[in-house]
């Protein structure tokens, strides 16, 4: 449990960043969700930001006062789901 | 929007921003730095940023040094509250041919007489660095504890801060789309939301640098070349240095976050800008490093990308002014070896630019080499 019995929202699940994190960086004016992503790790973990990318886009429009759908989108990297190395591996010779 | 500057950089790299901070420290003012998408949005936002000193001509052996040295103090010297993640856990470069193991010799002699603390290592003294490596086929490899990796994100955002600090006005999502120059002369840079006049342009643009310079009809033999990496899920730290194999075109490193960041060359890339990733270089990455480093079969891939290698026929960049127009000077063709001596690069460029000895020559480095036919060529690069 929170030390401080703080209430604390995980924004982003993968890299366990929390909204008071996010919100911290968007207070120093980092309002582009490209630069949140590379700043903070959000959306880089193995759901490329299904879960918070909607949730930070909602705290940068409340930030900025711009409606949701105006927000830029981060871009989506293959592969969509993980796979392993060795599966990715198979089939092609070695060396 | 039209405005004036004293000095506009143009890239929102490592590079840029180095050269910004740098500048701005050594008292320059009105300084503009133009950044046409988010910074880091180019080849600084994609590289393996591996930093190494093990090169094979003492130039590029002393610019890595002394910008290890630099990254080591960074922090510090930035005032950045946060971390760059340097992380200095060595480069194992290995050797599989005879012709590479005399070349890596030749090499440590250059490095030995600079006091970089590189050394030979024998296969078995490999195993015992990375104990999960393949030493099939492994003639030897050489090891420099003090080569490592930085985060390039917050590297260039700790650039970034200092530089905004110290006055530095940056745009981003601001296209440069002409360069400006009058009889022999650069006045500014014309932007998509206006013209910027400047005495002073200087082009860090990446591969890019080629198209803007066209612009005012210089010809730069500079091109772009696709190199696709890949990052797995983070797992519990079990490799500490990079490693890295001119043979199999591949480099594979840790991270401090626990994932692995990986990497190889195809050398039958076209000389074009493509940001497209493909399955074929995922199988290939995963066939040659899961040979090499056997227990990483494990490990899930979790993003694949491409960015772009700013290549000259040296593979060397090109540093300095440009004769024939005076204000305009180059920091670009970093051939895929950029990140790592980005704090000396800065340094350097700041000196040259405001008309100081440098501390370490870049003659070599000059725009003329490639008309004059003296090419610098570098052993070492992937
Ligand atoms: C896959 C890969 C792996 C790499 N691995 C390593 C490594 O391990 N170690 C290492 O040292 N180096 C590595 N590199 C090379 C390194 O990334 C580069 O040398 C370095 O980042 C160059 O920085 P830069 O600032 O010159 O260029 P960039 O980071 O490309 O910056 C140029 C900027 O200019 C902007 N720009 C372009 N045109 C315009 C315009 N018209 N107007 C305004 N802005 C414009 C771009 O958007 C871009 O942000 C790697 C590169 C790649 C692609």
């Amino acid at each position: 449990m929170c030390e401080h019995n703080k209430d604390v929202t995980i924004m982003c699940r993968c890299e366990d960043i929390t909204a008071e994190e996010v919100r911290a960086y968007i207070a120093q004016g980092v309002t582009d969700l490209e630069q949140l992503k590379r700043l903070l790790r959000v959306g880089m973990g193995p759901c490329q930001g299904r879960t918070c990318t909607p949730l930070i886009v909602n705290e940068l429009a409340l930030a900025t006062g711009r409606p949701v759908q105006e927000i830029p989108l981060t871009v989506f990297r293959p592969p969509t789901t993980p796979v392993k190395l060795g599966v990715l591996a198979g089939g092609t010779d070695h060396e | 929007m039209n405005k004036t500057a004293d000095i506009v950089i143009i890239g929102g790299g490592v590079i840029g921003c180095s050269i910004a901070y740098n500048l701005a420290k050594k008292g320059a003012k009105n300084i503009i730095l133009i950044e046409r998408k988010y910074l880091t949005s180019g080849a600084t936002g994609r590289c393996g940023a591996g930093v190494r000193m093990q090169f094979g001509t003492e130039t590029n052996c002393l610019l890595a040094k002394k910008s290890i040295e630099m990254f080591e103090q960074l922090e510090e010297e930035l005032g950045y509250d946060d971390s760059i993640e340097f992380k200095q856990g060595g480069y194992l470069l290995l050797a599989y041919t005879e012709k590479m193991v005399e070349q890596f010799h030749k090499n440590l002699g250059v490095q030995h007489k600079l006091g970089i603390p590189s050394r030979w290592v024998t296969p078995a003294e490999a195993k015992e660095i990375v104990p999960h490596l393949n030493t099939q086929g492994l003639l030897g490899a050489t090891f420099c504890g003090k080569d490592g990796h930085c985060n390039p994100f917050k590297t260039t955002d700790a650039y970034v801060k200092a530089a905004r600090r110290l006055g530095v006005e940056i745009m981003t999502y601001t296209e440069v789309t002409k360069l400006l120059a009058k009889d022999g002369k650069i006045t500014g840079v014309e932007t998509n939301k206006g013209v910027i006049e400047s005495p002073v342009v200087v082009c860090c643009a990446g591969a890019y640098s080629r198209d803007l310079a066209a612009t005012i009809g210089i010809e730069l033999p500079l091109h772009p070349e696709r190199h696709q990496i890949l990052v797995t899920e983070p797992v519990e730290m079990i490799q500490e240095p990079m490693v890295m194999s001119f043979y199999h075109g591949l480099y594979c490193q840790q991270v401090p976050h626990g994932s692995f960041v990986m990497g190889i060359g195809d050398p039958n890339e076209p000389k074009e800008f493509n940001y497209n990733s493909s399955w074929q270089f995922l199988h290939e990455m995963a066939a040659k490093v899961t040979f090499l480093l056997p227990p990483l079969a494990n490990l899930r891939v979790v993003r694949q990308w491409a960015g772009q290698y700013d290549m000259t026929p040296d593979r060397q960049q090109i540093l300095g002014s440009v004769p024939g127009t005076e204000g305009f000077y180059l920091a670009a063709g970093f051939s895929g070896h950029g990140f790592m001596i980005s704090p000396m690069t800065g340094k350097l460029m700041a000196e040259y630019i405001l008309g100081e000895e440098t501390s370490l020559p870049i003659d070599m480095f000059d725009f003329t080499r490639f008309a004059r036919g003296q090419l610098f060529v570098e052993p070492s690069v992937v």
